[in-house]
């Protein structure tokens, strides 16, 4: 999500220079612990605030203000002949733990699994890890399989599953291109397959995607309101499309 | 008039002696910075952990052992198909070519050996793997094997530039002789001309072979990058994660002075130190070849 507050930063100063943003990463945690301590004006978070949070924010005299401003979603893409079309996110741990190695297993063709993955330092690998490998269970342990391949690019993940039928890989939905095939995911409480697109994503039903958050002390104002308003607008949401997010249509705020 | 130019003298020495010592001066500085950021792993991360098997750096599985051999493994493939591919061609273009393929073709090698390694990745992943993965009927083509076919590529034009000088340095009255006494060309080649240049060619090969375990782009881009521990000949043909790709695709995210950050450092002295033996070698052996053939001249 840094990546994205980096480059709305980045584009806002420049249609407007009077405006100064200065972006540090972190992680939610920090992000929101600084907010929660008035130290900055803008807190960007990939997971809702937290109760105890909202209980310091009270205790600290802040009223955290929250918009959803972008969403992300993982796609889960097989080569285009794998006659493989759906998934349940159990499936999909077991095959990224190394539990099932063939594709036969789960009603394809004898063919050994072979595993993509984004390289250990991308926000989406460490995310697919929490909630599809771990199926977001805290206490659970599992890690990719060692012959995991980690890739360094989106591209590198979409040219080896393009070209490999015997490949699994898994990236950013923005990133798909048609040389691939998405599966439909079946979530752990649901008894559908959901393939991923714009529309589930944003109706929620599609499993494996998750708000973006941008949270500000209080309603905002003057120059901070405008900025949070430009982060609706066209511009600011092709910025999230093109880092392989999904837009939103509208914002949603709670009071 | 010649105070002016005693002054400039003084001036361009000082400066050419500045910018000498200053590579001594940097060398030492890069091996000071890397044991500094380097040396903490070793307490933070006790060593039965740093060569376990796994490298896992989110859940601090720090096993530097597979990282290890998957670098020796791709370099060691590398350099079975660069060092007899790169003789053989220095040989053919100092000795056999005709003057005008000589100097078509030399040219042609060095482009080759300026081409950026990223373009060779992109070539591996997109024809290469594929192709390879087809040919041997392997589950995915991104290999140790593809990684050595490319290190191999990009350590030829080294070896055969720096070994085809050798050859042309040795004195054309060796082949004069040796063909006077009625050996064959290729007798003259063999017995003669390579081992008179001996010592060129070892350090064409020690060259070529530090290049490909330097290698990071094309390695990170076709190898798969799995921190698997080749136990067998069989892992030439699997995924696999080296130093120098791990170093380079982890060090970006990695937060300043965690352990993490001290272990890739710590990876970081480890290739220094590689590649150090390799140019001491390489020292070593053209030294050794040098006062042998002084002595038969004196």
């Amino acid at each position: 999500m840094v990546n994205l507050a980096l480059a709305w930063a980045e584009t806002y100063q420049k249609s407007h220079p009077e405006v100064t943003i200065s972006v540090t990463g972190g992680g939610t945690g920090t992000g929101i612990a600084a907010l929660l301590n008035n130290t900055v004006d803008i807190a960007n978070a990939s997971r809702k605030i937290k109760d105890e949070e909202i209980n310091t924010a009270a205790a600290n005299g802040v009223t955290p203000q929250e918009y959803v401003v972008a969403r992300d979603a993982i796609a889960v893409i097989v080569h285009p002949d794998n006659p493989v079309q759906q998934l349940t996110l159990e499936q999909i741990s077991a095959i990224y733990s190394g539990k099932i190695n063939n594709w036969a297993e789960i009603g394809g063709e004898n063919r050994p699994i072979v595993r993509l993955s984004r390289e250990t330092n991308s926000g989406t690998h460490v995310y697919f890890l929490e909630v599809v490998v771990r199926l977001g269970s805290k206490e659970d342990k599992t890690i990719f399989s060692a012959d995991t391949l980690l890739l360094p690019s989106s591209e590198g993940i979409i040219s080896e599953v393009s070209s490999n039928p015997n490949a699994i890989g898994y990236d950013g939905l923005g990133y798909i291109t048609s040389h691939v095939k998405m599966l439909a995911v079946k979530g752990l409480n649901s008894s559908d397959y959901i393939p991923p697109s714009v529309d589930t994503v944003n109706s929620g039903t599609y499993p494996i995607s998750r708000d973006l958050y941008v949270y500000t002390n209080g309603q905002p104002s003057g120059a901070l309101k405008t900025y949070i308003d430009w982060m609706f607008t066209p511009e600011a949401q092709t910025i999230v499309k093109s880092l392989g997010f999904v837009p939103v249509s509208t914002g949603t705020s709670t009071p | 008039m010649n105070q002016t130019r005693n002054l400039s003298e003084k001036v361009i020495i000082r400066a050419i002696q500045a910018s000498g010592y200053s590579s001594i001066l940097f060398v030492i500085m890069i091996v000071f910075f890397l044991l500094s950021e380097g040396l903490p792993a070793l307490t933070e991360v006790p060593i039965s952990s740093l060569l376990n098997s796994r490298w896992y750096p989110i859940e601090a599985l720090y096993g530097i052992l597979p990282l290890f051999l998957g670098s020796i493994v791709v370099t060691l493939g590398s350099t079975f198909i660069s060092v007899p591919f790169g003789i053989i061609t220095a040989v053919f273009l100092s000795e056999v070519a005709p003057k005008w393929a000589r100097e078509i073709l030399k040219p042609l090698v060095e482009i080759l050996a300026g081409l950026p390694s990223v373009m060779l990745g992109f070539l591996g992943i997109l024809v290469l793997s594929p192709l390879l993965r087809e040919f041997l009927n392997l589950p995915t083509g991104l290999t140790a094997f593809t990684g050595s076919l490319l290190l191999g590529g990009i350590a030829v034009p080294t070896i055969v530039s720096i070994a085809e000088d050798a050859l042309g340095n040795v004195p054309q009255s060796y082949r004069q002789a040796a063909l006077a006494l009625g050996a064959t060309r290729w007798q003259t080649i063999w017995g003669v001309t390579v081992p008179a240049a001996r010592s060129g060619i070892l350090t064409a090969i020690m060259l070529g072979v530090g290049r490909a375990m330097g290698e990071t782009m094309t390695v990170m881009m076709v190898t798969g990058n799995a921190a698997l521990l080749p136990t067998s000949l069989q892992a030439l043909f699997m995924p696999i994660r080296t130093m120098t790709a791990t170093i380079a695709s982890e060090m970006g995210e990695v937060a300043k002075g965690s352990t993490h950050y001290h272990i890739l450092f710590l990876i970081g002295i480890f290739l220094f130190v590689i590649s150090l033996a390799v140019n001491i070698t390489a020292t070593v052996i053209s030294r050794r070849n040098q006062t042998r053939a002084e002595r038969i001249l004196s």
